[in-house]
């Protein structure tokens, strides 16, 4: 059987934009230099730098590039916002606000804070994904020091009020921070008009290397270091800088940007016609997350009475690669905070597949998938005793 | 992450189905854990003559049911009631540690049958 290969997981592994791994060759072997050093070929990787530090700017629209720290990835940008913000603002206040489907890493270091003392607040969404105002609202106390929340949500696809919020945390003088890694170079970011104190990017979630990320912080915002040493970017996170990683992150920034509108346009045609197929070819198949208010390429579907993981590697058969939110595909067996946290039962949960398409995706794939899945779903339900027979005819 | 074994079983299982006038059914899992599993076996002569499964989970489930009904076919009630998860697994050519779990549930879901069949066995006939 010939194989078509059709990769829809680009928000779990994105290959490099072949521009940018030729904009970074030369950082290797030719202008190694550390940016630190006072001879010429440090003042080209300082140059370098600079010149990367303002194509990140460019893309969330922050006023300075010196409000853009590179770091290590999207991870290490959340660890740097929320302890830096928390561990600098512990006189003011110990309670943070953030949402229960963020990232796990957010989720993870508010857990931490937990444990160093302070008071996490994790508002619940709605069953379409979407944060509400005045749940927010109620959550501030005399405490609150920090409101953390992501711009789009890299599983179910939804893009949160960011505006909203911006305004409603400004109002009540409380940092706000937004996680931006599924969402920068995909929709537009401007930091200043909603009010964002600190955001984290990564590169590899735009066509960039692994390995790279960074965390905006507006010109006055006082945040601790995590990560102490020689000095560098501002003295906010020293290493020595990671030179062609940080060029690449530059420029995959740089076509994100040019690129955006027409690979946006194109994205959400093709996710909607995904969605659409999907739900009018396979009974008992929903949606997950917001219809329209939702990240290009994002299509979160589930199937009843069948479940993730099988599905994936039923797909996987006919070449096509997505992912799931079921437990059987994690390591700790609980299926996905995301999915639970938007009120799907566990055994719903269960059955949901995540298809995140990229640059490379054509309508083709969208045709395949749609050929192929209503086979592979109605294999695995007449395999299921959860099937209600009448839908197997 | 896979054998070959465990996806030729998942690609292709066998024995699926549902046996109307089963002598024995075993039904264990939860779908609130991702995974659950019905035995049905047919009893002649004291021994297996059909074994059948319907499974709700993940491939290694479907996989272990589907190798356990085959090991399971043919077998006399005592050989049956020794199928081990591990038999199970040895014979898929292995599987992830993480999945361990679902062989157990398909020698369990086996085993359930069997019990409900020696049940009904000591129950007057009507």
């Amino acid at each position: 059987m010939l194989l078509r290969k059709v990769y829809m997981d680009y928000g779990a592994g994105m290959p490099l934009d072949p521009r940018v791994l030729e904009t970074m060759k030369p950082y290797f072997f030719e202008t190694f230099g550390n940016p630190s050093s006072s001879h010429s070929f440090g003042n080209r990787a300082k140059e370098a730098l600079a010149a990367s530090r303002e194509k990140v700017a460019q893309l969330v629209a922050a006023e300075k590039p010196r409000e853009i720290i590179f770091t290590s990835g999207g991870t290490e940008s959340n660890n740097l916002a929320l302890k830096g913000a928390a561990f600098r603002n512990q006189k003011k206040g110990n309670h943070i606000i953030t949402t229960a489907i963020e990232h796990m890493s957010v989720i993870n270091i508010c857990k931490y804070l937990q444990k160093e003392g302070y008071d996490v607040t994790f508002v619940p969404v709605n069953k379409q994904g979407v944060v509400e105002i005045e749940k927010l609202k109620e959550a501030i106390t005399e405490k609150t020091i920090l409101i953390s929340v992501m711009y789009a949500n890299g599983e179910i696809g939804t893009i949160q009020p960011i505006q909203e919020i911006g305004n409603l945390a400004k109002e009540n003088n409380l940092l706000f921070h937004v996680d931006a890694v599924a969402a920068a170079g995909k929709v537009p970011i401007n930091v200043k008009e909603k009010n964002i104190d600190l955001l984290s990017l990564s590169s590899n979630d735009m066509y960039g290397p692994k390995g790279v990320g960074a965390l905006y912080i507006k010109q006055g915002t006082k945040i601790l270091p995590v990560i102490q040493g020689g000095g560098q970017e501002n003295g906010i996170r020293s290493g020595t800088e990671n030179i062609p990683g940080i060029v690449g992150m530059g420029k995959a920034a740089e076509l994100a940007q040019t690129e955006m509108k027409s690979v946006g346009k194109r994205l959400t045609a093709l996710r909607d016609k995904l969605i659409k197929g999907v739900l009018s070819k396979i009974a008992y198949s929903f949606l997950n997350g917001h219809p329209t208010q939702r990240l290009p390429g994002n299509a979160n579907l589930r199937f009843s009475y069948i479940e993730g993981e099988s599905l994936i590697l039923g797909l996987d058969m006919y070449g096509i690669q997505v992912s799931s939110g079921s437990a059987c595909t994690s390591k700790t067996l609980e299926p996905s905070h995301v999915l639970t946290a938007i009120g799907l039962p566990h055994e719903e949960a269960h059955g949901s597949l995540v298809f995140t398409m990229g640059k490379q995706n054509t309508e083709e794939d969208v045709n395949y998938i749609l050929d192929v899945l209503p086979d592979v779903v109605k294999r695995l339900r007449a395999l299921s005793p959860l099937t209600p027979k009448e839908i197997l005819r | 992450m896979y054998s070959e074994k465990v996806m030729d079983h998942f690609m292709k299982p066998r024995n699926v189905g549902e046996i109307p006038d089963a002598d024995g059914v075993g039904t264990v899992g939860n779908p609130v854990c991702g995974d659950l599993m019905t035995m049905y076996i047919k009893v002649k002569d004291d021994k297996l003559e059909d074994v059948k499964f319907k499974t709700f989970g993940c491939g290694a489930a479907i996989a272990t049911s589907s190798m356990t009904t085959e090991m399971a076919k043919g077998k006399t009630i005592e050989e049956a009631m020794k199928i081990t998860r591990a038999d199970v697994a040895k014979n898929l050519g292995g599987l992830p540690p993480i999945k361990m779990h679902c062989s157990n549930l398909a020698a369990d879901a086996l085993h359930e049958a069997i019990k409900d069949y020696q049940k009904k066995q000591k129950e007057p006939k009507k």
